[in-house]
């Protein structure tokens, strides 16, 4: 028995939960499960609530064990994760934020989503930053609007001469109330909802979505839908790989790599708006399947561009590989430390260039990934080059793995989905991380309440922990080496 | 490095064609267009954007204006750092609550004259965000619009067709 499968026994499960095992839990029990986490036995995947209950999720280190806990809260309060646990300090913000649920002993209490504007005459409520003294320390905001063409957040910075002392970030400015959209929404529309949380990573929202959705409605999809979404969200990982690695390096005012990812990109996007319909993808992954199929000379056209972009690639691999000035630049800049990353279950390739392994394609595998041989990158050093590093190697795995996915089985690409009432969890690997996503399914087959997890809430506070020490000039650098979403934490 | 600086001298460019604006589209996109200000602006936009709340998809088809294919700067338009500097500021997404006072301060720290191109469907009423109480409504509720440009996202083909649009359109 894991230590998780011993905290559920402490608790009455429900029979319902599928996907995920749940428990209803007391206090004491809730109190463990922090204690597990102080004692880093286990690693926080989510955190949220509804008008009178928590919830937490937790997994173990391997992702063999997983269990969500419910805590009910009849008076408004549940005590708090974020006092032992940092990771969960500002989803237990955004907790009190959304639900009015206070977690006792937060030891940051100031609102995080909300910024006084949802009420009143939307005007903003006062917010204090927190202190840094000492001689000669100026402060630099910046934002929400940025200088380049990017989703708004505010960063002040405190620095002393050109290196930053303190970065504290301050987001928000991009919630839309996306689980409130969700609660009452026909499927149709919820799955429409879900591949808008972070439009990037679309295709692998809404495959964690429609996969609690299956989890809660005990269903099972067509072999050939499983790998047309493999081969989408593999597409979709090249796309924004290839994207970040260019970007990256013109962050480092070497264009020339940026220029040749760049072409490579959109030759990825066009092999997706003629095969999909839809250049990135969207509402081509719904619950119950796909809504499009592959065509055979679609299937060649992908054929031909992995040849195309497997061609190409090495060369750009070389480029990166061979330019002192560019690896001055990112080699030794920004670190991650292998403890804070593990501290915060950091996923994606910021987690896997600071000594991680976990990769929900490996560690909680559906198919058809359960059957396909790839690897998962990983390096130690942590900074932006061995993030740059990690992306190239995901690059040639999903190339290798899109080759491998060519041959789908035939069959049907969609089921529908029975109206009965359920609940259910998934957990997806995208390109930027783990996506962690439950629903609970009404009796009419509506969303009763859904929540959506962005790798981004445990990988944007350790960009606070990589700047420091580092200089001004190599902030934008080390912000797109992490490429946290906006839209995506901010829901 | 040579031999891809070498290669991208021997190749012939991959930038494509301007899109062909059709009269139709052009009369439609530009019913609401400023001609004084068209006038004054001339052959050249600078272009501040503006994420007002978008899911970031716009802002992926925005960036690739930028690559080899569409290369948006060969037609004197291009993306500054600074409201202060532009003409035009493209704004994405529903307008949030939290980014309304920003999208106003931008809007006025742009100089006039000065147009404003919205992006996306969420931009003209909300998209699939309306009703949300997070959530303001179109970018025309905060700021008034010149130019819109549809699509969940538009893709760069359409991004660029409205943004020519602002400089070909026929003065009336």
């Amino acid at each position: 028995m894991t230590i998780l499968d011993a905290l559920l026994a402490k608790g009455r499960p429900v029979a319902a939960a599928a996907g995920w095992p749940r428990a209803e839990v007391d206090a004491e029990t809730w109190r463990d499960a922090i204690e597990l986490l102080a004692a880093r036995q286990c690693t926080l995947t989510a955190l949220w609530a509804e008008v009178a209950t928590a919830h937490v999720a937790l997994r173990d280190e391997t992702g063999e064990a997983a269990a969500i806990l419910s805590l009910a809260c009849p008076d408004g309060h549940f005590p708090s994760i974020g006092e032992a646990h940092p990771p969960a300090i500002r989803l237990e913000r955004a907790i009190h934020d959304l639900t009015g649920l206070v977690a006792d002993g937060l030891p940051d209490t100031r609102p995080w989503l909300d910024h006084g504007r949802w009420t009143g005459d939307g005007t903003a409520a006062p917010y204090a930053f927190l202190g840094a003294e000492g001689e000669s320390l100026h402060q630099i905001p910046v934002g929400p609007v940025h200088a380049g063409i990017i989703e708004p957040g505010h960063f002040r910075f405190t620095a002393s001469g050109e290196t930053v002392v303190r970065l504290e970030e301050r987001l928000g400015y991009v919630h839309k109330g996306n689980a409130g959209l969700m609660a009452g929404a026909d499927l149709a529309r919820a799955a429409k909802l879900a591949g808008r949380m972070s439009g990037d990573s679309t295709v692998a929202y809404s495959i964690a979505f429609a996969r609690a959705v299956e989890a809660a409605a005990g269903v099972a999809i067509p072999p050939r839908a499983a790998w047309l979404r493999a081969v989408m969200a593999e597409l979709e990982r090249l796309a924004n790989h290839l994207g970040d690695i260019g970007a990256i390096c013109n962050d480092a005012a070497f264009a020339l790599m940026h220029a040749h990812t760049g072409v490579l990109r959109e030759r990825t996007l066009r092999f997706c708006g003629a095969a999909f319909g839809h250049r990135l993808m969207m509402d081509r992954v719904i619950p119950g399947g796909v809504a499009v199929d592959l065509s055979r000379e679609a299937a060649a056209a992908l054929s031909a561009l992995l040849v195309e972009i497997g061609g190409a690639f090495p060369r750009l691999i070389d480029l990166y590989d061979n330019t002192a000035s560019l690896q001055d630049r990112t080699v030794g800049t920004g670190i991650l430390s292998a403890d804070l990353a593990r501290r915060y279950g950091a996923g994606g390739p910021i987690g896997r260039a600071s000594g991680g392994s976990f990769d929900a394609r490996k560690a909680m595998p559906f198919p058809p990934y359960d059957g396909l041989a790839f690897t998962v990158p990983t390096l130690t050093a942590g900074d932006v080059n061995a993030r740059v590093w990690v992306r190239i190697r995901e690059v040639e795995q999903s190339l290798a793995l899109l080759t491998a996915l060519i041959r789908l089985p035939a069959g049907p690409v969609r089921v529908e989905i029975p109206a009965r009432s359920g609940e259910g969890a998934a957990l997806v690997e995208g390109f930027r991380g783990d996506i962690f996503a439950w629903v609970r399914i009404a009796g009419d087959g509506t969303v009763g309440a859904c929540h959506l997890r962005d790798p981004s809430w445990f990988q944007w506070p350790l960009l606070e922990a990589a700047i420091e020490g580092n200089i001004v000039a190599d902030f934008p650098l080390l912000n797109k080496s992490f490429n946290c979403s906006y839209s995506g934490h901010d829901g | 490095m040579r031999r891809l600086l070498l290669d991208g001298l021997i190749h012939s460019p991959l930038t494509e064609k301007a899109p062909h604006l059709e009269d139709s589209d052009l009369a439609a996109l530009a019913a609401n267009l400023d001609t004084a200000a068209r006038r004054r602006l001339g052959r050249s936009l600078s272009i501040r954007q503006v994420d007002a709340g978008s899911c970031n998809g716009c802002e992926l088809e925005i960036h690739a204006l930028a690559n080899a294919f569409y290369d948006l700067e060969r037609f004197g338009l291009r993306f500054v750092a600074s409201p202060r500097h532009a003409d035009v500021l493209m704004v994405t997404g529903p307008v949030t609550k939290n980014m309304q006072e920003a999208l106003e301060r931008t809007y006025a720290a742009t100089p006039e004259p000065k147009w404003v191109v919205a992006v996306g469907d969420c931009a003209l009423d909300g998209g699939c965000f309306a009703g949300s109480p997070a959530i303001i409504g179109g970018v025309g509720a905060v700021v008034p619009v010149d130019l819109h440009i549809r699509g969940c996202p538009p893709s760069p083909i359409a991004l660029l067709k409205g943004l020519l649009t602002l400089l070909r359109a026929p003065l009336s």
